[in-house]
């Protein structure tokens, strides 16, 4: 019984897998790309996804954890379809960055780590993204939104809801 | 999509590609690019070496360290394989640069990293960026993907009998793995802690092999100073100091952006004449010259050139060159706040004097913002900081301790200012959250 | 390692070149303190408390990491110094509960002593401290999430010493958290190593949290009475109502064989000293045919009476003596001179766990041929055949592990089975029923014998490499089997032996001569060594085995029968009632299926309860130490000199007391003194023969006389009366394997798991309680 046939991964990111195990020196750096994909693919790190990530590397689910709970990047909880981190790091602090946050919040009714009722959003306040010199910046999953102002704010949450309106 | 900003002072050397499409790798190619790849191939390690010494190329990554030297570390034999591993972390609050490399010139990246693996004798590279760069790393595989289609990576490099390959790797969101040790143990799958030094990652590295680790600038380089001659490269810029480096300004800047400046160039002019002066015309607080980690200094000490040594003589460091220039109606005690909150989140929890220091600086500092703070707290705060500096296991606690003795020196009236539930007198947000 | 000379606090010091400061300090008697740094263990450099200041460095270095090389100048104390280390547990304390007064580890804390040393005395910090309750992740341990300091001490020895890998470290910065594998438990060996290198008390022990203050107590170093490794155990005793009570064993003196191991019998199973089933007075089945409580005085003229009566009336060999392998060298000696000069009988046996007669007659004649565990810790190379030590013999399994892991020793596993061990194995072959039977044929040369084994062929080409080696047989290795590998082994320079056994003091049993054919030290019955003639008089033709007692006495063929320690009725599935014609005694601490069918039961002392010593599966001899005391038991030593003198034997030939030699008794200070400078007294004196026995009950004052009389048993006295083991010496012995091969070996294979020994676990509470646990991570793992 091969590993795949019982995945709890789509068919794409398990073929990524099988490939991903044999591309370094050592099966184990597969881990940390692996967690983030495999986040990005369930939405958050269940026991499930642990497990099977244990699995495919070799380790136990204990070592996988170990790892996994050392990145912020990695949860263990869903968020929203679409996690919205602001960073307020002194680049864009001095640029806004709170009044940002803030905005984010009044408008999602949630604050930090919160997922709003429908799911569709979370709100993060994260550390410096590498945007510094754009700031105040935000990232929407893994998009880029810079050189940001409140008003703005009402325009991207905008954004996204229509896209997921459309499907995508 | 980060602007491109441009000052006739820049001398555009590792930016000369940006915003011209060179990510694309036939563009890449008519900009001359792969050129030094072929010619340390054809000249060898040793003339790499050389070239590079002689370019007077200090690590880009924050240390300084020159970068010909560190590839000479490397033993000429070794009975495990040799790396070299690209440092494109870049997490350092004030610091985007990488960031611009990888989106506008992601082939400079690997060029200079098949170069490198040519100096060292390597046959594998690894880039690792920070997971929250994802679209940078689809660039940056997009462009690995080309280099191997095109023959300049594999197992004939440039129809030689040399091999290279490169890997592409996404760290998951964690400040401490940009250090170089931790980086390995991050690539290795492991928590970003760092190891136990020596042995140094040249002799004892990645897999335990040697590894040479570089900032992605400082791989971006490479090929220009064999273009253009180590000696060329070196002229560029200040004594001690080759060549240009990417300064990002950021904060309350007119004009904020990442500029390509010789080495030693002033920082007066740098906030006032490439950065258009302080926005909205106010008056300079104080500048972080290079990245948070980096002590704050005085509208009055910034008549300095900006290379690791002059920054380093007045009390501060060039580290990663983010430039963060502070306005006059910044609260120092919030600034301090927001500094050590982010080295709190992300110390990696290992020793104890980084661990718990930056955990009740924070704490002090918090309540000290908010207005329940003491006499005895400044000074508390100065004791923490000063009994993490040089304690700790990895330079990440000097990163939070060095900072907040600036601050404490520098604005320390400042802190007063807090004292007996007086209200903090510029708007400021009430506390960081952040766990 | 060439020495190298450096200078530490002005004092010039050698060691081995790359040897690490802190050790190299400690060694010369210059405590440097650390949290995180444990000998044995990989390196952290974490928790900054081991800085000191070295010449021309610029910044302060953690000695747990640097080594020493030539011309060095270190100092370890010095103002600077001694500010960051109080700076670093100002730190800690910041956080740390400081709920000492009600801490397990309050008294033996690390950080308390630290704080104390350097005065970390007033709180910089007004914030609240953080308050978790206490979590039980099993019922051996506990953790405290607010006093742990992140040493990273439990993980490593979990892993590296362990290889069990149950715990981890989660989440980062200050939220880090040492985390069980299980989520909210532990599913493990629950060895309680990690309570045990915890240098504050984050981690307790299930059986032993908020139960006593270490100073409350009194700590008695003991050996373990669970198995045949014989871990050295310190248990701490307290006053109680009947006597003295254990409450907590613990490895806290680490000068044992075991040096820093002990499993969960050895930690958690003492509580059967505290059974409420526990026997405390002697039975004597009445008239109505029930088991009546009795004095000892009445039980003990009963017994004589009917053993004088049924040997006038039946003559020699008329009764039967079985005895175990939990009972002492000097109680097994004395139940076979017992039985052989005043029961007249050969009638004689034990439960045998091991072929110890066959292992025995095969070193005859040759010298430092026998591994004791300490060599076997340190052996270059070793071959494991059968066995499975990891479950049955836990600190031969930590020894091995630590031995590759730390001397970069070999280990070859050849098994029928999967083992544990495989993973620490250079190279193991996995053999079906009857393959050891063909590796050894092509360990000597038989190649085609190799054929069709996976592996076999490598496996032999890298044993013939080795220079030196130690062969370890598991107990399922008897008379020809036996023979077989180790004639093999003793073709070859520097191959030494053990054969593992089940039972504190298996070994001993056997040593002992509890043997139908075998006297003390494996010599024949008939024969012209100081021996026979101190025992002249004795019936010389060999007596019937365990079995055959039990049958024999079944079908009325035995008249008496004295069973110490031994459970016959359970271990070969005795009916009831079989032995209904036989006068059946019994010496045991419990009332076991044997017992109940008594005529008359003795409540005995367990290990944890009386003096004397025990040898184990390798043969190293150790002292046990009374530590605990309970009214109305009484050693069997002491029952068997009762017996005998209530039947009329002069008991001083039975046990040479006395002061024989005229030496001045040193009154105040008999055996017994456990601590400072009685003991110090009491071991040499003992040690040099200069202490005179003044009891008959003294059990080591039959010592000489198994010196004298046993080849194998010349004990470096000094050395064991110190708490040390002292090894014997089989080749001492007399009687060739020929003649051996030929009996019966009579071995029942016992396969103790981790939390079992039989009769103690099963009474044990602590350990029936971690078995529930287990039980159930195994269900839920199904
Ligand atoms: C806490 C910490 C974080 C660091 N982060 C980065 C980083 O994000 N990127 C980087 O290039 N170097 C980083 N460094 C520096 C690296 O350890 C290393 O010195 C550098 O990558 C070497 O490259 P260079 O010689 O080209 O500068 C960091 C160092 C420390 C102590
Ligand atoms: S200074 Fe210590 S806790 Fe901080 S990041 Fe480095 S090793 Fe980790
Ligand atoms: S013992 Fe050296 S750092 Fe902990």
């Amino acid at each position: 019984m091969s590993v795949e046939t019982m995945s709890i991964f789509s068919p794409e990111l398990s073929a990524r897998f099988d490939e991903l195990v044999t591309r370094y020196p050592m099966k184990r750096s597969a881990l940390i790309p692996m967690l983030l994909y495999a986040q990005d693919e369930v939405g958050y790190l269940s026991d499930a996804v642990i497990d099977e990530i244990a699995r495919r590397i070799g380790i136990t689910p204990l070592d996988v954890r170990n790892v996994a709970t050392y990145y912020s990047m990695l949860r263990f909880k869903p968020a929203g379809k679409f996690n919205v981190q602001v960073c307020t790091n002194i680049s864009c602090m001095l640029r806004g960055g709170y009044k940002i946050f803030d905005r984010f919040q009044e408008r999602l009714g949630i604050g930090h780590k919160g997922v709003t009722a429908d799911g569709l959003f979370s709100l993060e306040e994260v550390e410096c993204i590498g945007a510094c010199c754009w700031a105040p910046a935000i990232q929407v999953n893994y998009d880029f939104h810079d050189e940001l102002t409140e008003e703005q704010v009402d325009a991207i949450l905008e954004q996204y809801r229509s896209q997921n309106a459309g499907g995508r | 999509m980060p602007r491109l900003v441009s000052h006739p002072d820049e001398v555009k050397i590792v930016t000369s590609r940006f915003g011209k499409g060179a990510a694309k790798i036939d563009t890449y190619l008519e900009l001359g690019g792969y050129a030094s790849a072929r010619k340390a191939l054809a000249e060898g390690a040793e003339w790499i070496i050389n070239e590079m010494k002689a370019s007077g190329l200090r690590g880009r990554g924050g240390a300084g360290f020159p970068t010909g030297m560190k590839w000479s570390f490397v033993p000429k034999q070794s009975a495990k394989p040799k790396y070299v591993l690209v440092n494109g972390d870049e997490s350092e609050p004030g610091t985007c640069k990488d960031h611009l490399i990888f989106l506008h010139d992601p082939h400079a990246v690997i060029e200079g990293t098949i170069i490198a693996g040519l100096a060292i004798g390597a046959k594998t590279g690894f880039i690792y960026l920070r997971g929250e760069y994802r679209y940078l790393i689809q660039i940056v595989e997009r462009a690995v993907a080309d280099a191997y289609e095109r023959g300049f990576l594999g197992k004939n490099i440039f129809g030689s009998e040399t091999e290279f390959q490169v890997i592409v790797q996404t760290g998951a969101g964690a400040y401490e793995v940009g250090e170089e040790s931790a980086l390995m143990e991050s690539l290795e799958g492991k928590r970003g802690v760092p190891r136990i030094k020596p042995p140094f990652p040249a002799v004892v590295g990645l897999y335990g092999g040697p590894t040479v680790i570089n900032n992605a600038e400082t791989i971006a380089t490479v090929p220009h100073v064999l273009a253009m001659g180590g000696a060329a490269y070196a002229a560029v810029g200040s004594e001690r100091n080759g060549g240009t480096r990417l300064f990002g300004l950021s904060g309350h800047i007119e004009r904020p952006g990442v500029y390509e400046l010789p080495m030693g160039y002033s920082l007066r002019k740098m906030i006032y004449e490439v950065g258009g002066g302080v926005r909205g015309g106010r008056k300079l607080k104080a500048v972080v010259p290079g990245g948070s980690s980096t002590p704050v200094l005085l509208p009055e000490e910034i008549d300095i050139g900006m290379d690791f040594d002059q920054v380093g003589k007045a009390g501060s460091m060039l580290g990663s060159g983010g430039v963060v220039v502070i306005d006059d109606q910044t609260c120092m005690v919030e600034f301090a706040l927001r500094t050590i909150s982010f080295y709190q989140h992300e110390s990696c929890g290992w020793c104890i004097p980084c661990r718990e220091g930056t955990d009740w600086l924070k704490k002090s500092l918090t309540r000290f913002h908010a207005g329940f703070g003491t006499e005895k707290d400044i000074d508390n705060i100065q004791y923490l900081a000063e009994n993490m500096m040089g304690r700790t296991f990895c330079p990440l606690g000097d990163a939070a301790a060095m900072p907040t003795l600036g601050f404490v020196k520098k604005f320390r009236k400042e802190f007063e200012d807090h004292l007996h539930g007086k209200p903090c007198p510029f708007a400021h947000h009430p506390e960081v959250v952040l766990v | 390692m060439a020495d190298v000379t450096f200078i530490v606090d002005g004092k010039t010091l050698t060691a081995p070149a790359g040897t690490l400061l802190i050790d190299a300090c400690r060694k010369a008697g210059i405590e440097i303190p650390a949290f995180c740094y444990y000998p044995g263990l990989s390196l952290q450099a974490a928790c900054r408390m081991c800085v000191v200041r070295q010449e021309k460095v610029p910044k302060l270095q953690t000695a747990c990491t640097t080594p020493v090389a030539d011309g060095q100048v270190f100092i370890t104390e010095s103002p600077e110094i001694a500010q960051a280390r109080k700076a670093t547990l100002q730190l800690l304390l910041g956080n740390h509960p400081l709920d000492c007064p009600v801490c397990d580890a309050g008294g033996e804390c690390e950080l308390q002593d630290m704080t104390f040393k350097y005065g970390a005395g007033e709180s910089l910090y007004v914030e609240a401290k953080q308050h978790r309750e206490e979590q039980k992740w099993s019922p051996a341990v506990y953790f405290d999430r607010p006093r742990c300091i992140l040493c990273y001490r439990c993980v490593r020895m979990c892993g590296e010493g362990m290889d069990v890998w149950a715990l981890g470290i989660q989440n980062r910065g200050v939220t880090a958290v040492i985390a069980p594998n299980g989520g909210d438990h532990l599913d493990c060996e629950q060895c309680g190593m990690c309570i045990d290198v915890c240098p504050v008390g984050a981690l307790t022990s299930g059986t032993y949290r908020y139960k006593s203050r270490p100073w409350e107590m009194k700590h008695v170093s003991t050996v373990c009475t669970h198995c045949a490794d014989g871990c050295k155990v310190t248990l701490g005793v307290r006053r109680a109502n009947d006597g003295m009570e254990i409450v907590r064993a613990d490895n806290r003196d680490k000068s044992g064989i075991n040096g820093d191991f002990l499993c969960a019998k050895g930690r958690f199973g003492f509580d059967f000293v505290e059974s409420a089933e526990r026997l405390t007075q002697p039975l004597v089945r009445n008239s109505a045919g029930v088991l009546e409580p009795t004095t000892w005085e009445k039980a003990i003229r009963h017994v004589a009476k009917r053993f004088q009566e049924i040997l006038s009336a039946r003559g020699a060999g008329s009764m039967g003596v079985i005895g175990s392998t939990r009972t002492t060298n000097e109680e097994n000696y004395l139940l076979q001179k017992f039985a052989r000069t005043v029961l007249k009988t050969q009638h004689i046996d034990h439960e045998r766990t091991a072929d110890y007669a066959t292992f025995h007659g095969l070193l005859v004649g040759s010298t430092g041929r026998a591994a004791s565990l300490k060599e076997i810790a340190a052996a270059p190379a070793i071959l494991l055949l059968g066995g499975n030590p990891t479950e049955e013999h836990p600190l031969l399994a930590w020894s091995l592990r630590s031995d590759v892991r730390l001397n970069h020793a070999r280990l070859y596993v050849a098994n029928t089975q999967a083992i544990r061990l495989e993973r620490q194995a250079a190279q193991s072959v996995r053999l079906s029923d009857g393959g050891y039977e063909k590796l050894v044929r092509g360990l000597s040369g038989d190649e085609a014998a190799l054929a069709g084994l996976p592996g076999a062929a490598a496996f032999r080409d890298a044993l013939a490499g080795e220079e030196s080696l130690v062969v370890i047989c598991g107990a399922e290795f008897r008379g020809a089997a036996l023979a077989a590998p180790m004639r093999w082994g003793l073709s070859r320079p520097q191959v030494k032996f053990a054969l593992l056994s089940d039972g504190v003091n298996a070994r001993g049993a056997a040593d002992m001569g509890l043997y139908p054919d075998l006297m003390p030290g494996y010599q024949l019955l008939a024969g012209d060594r100081p021996i026979h003639t101190e025992y002249a008089g004795m019936p010389t033709t060999s007596g019937k085995d365990y079995a055959a007692m039990m049958e024999a006495a079944g079908s009325g063929g035995l008249d008496g029968l004295l069973v110490v320690g031994a459970d016959p009725f359970a271990a070969l599935g005795v009916a009831e009632g079989a032995l209904k014609d036989t006068f059946l005694v019994v010496q045991d601490c419990f009332l076991t299926r044997t017992a109940a069918q008594a005529d008359v039961v003795l409540p005995t002392a367990s290990l944890y309860e009386k003096t004397g010593t025990v040898t184990n599966s390798y043969g190293d001899v150790q002292m046990v130490r009374k530590a605990a005391d309970k009214a109305g038991v009484k050693p069997d030593f002491e029952i068997l000199v009762r017996l005998a003198g209530a039947m009329g034997v002069d008991v001083r030939m039975l046990v040479p007391f006395g002061d024989a030699q005229g030496a001045r008794a040193d009154m105040g200070q008999t055996r017994g003194a456990q601590a400072g400078e009685a003991d110090r007294h009491a071991v040499w004196l003992a040690a040099n023969g200069l202490e005179p026995k003044l009891s008959p009950f003294d059990p080591l004052a039959i010592l000489d006389e198994v010196e004298r009389l046993v080849p194998e048993y010349k004990l470096d006295r000094l050395n064991l009366f110190a708490g040390n083991e002292s090894t014997t010496e089989p080749g001492a012995g007399f009687v060739s394997v020929e003649s051996l091969l030929q009996r019966k070996d009579g071995v029942v294979a016992t396969h103790p798991g981790l939390f079992d020994s039989g009769l103690l676990s099963e009474r044990t509470s602590a350990l029936q309680e971690i078995r529930r646990h287990q039980e159930k991570l195994a269900v839920a793992a199904d």
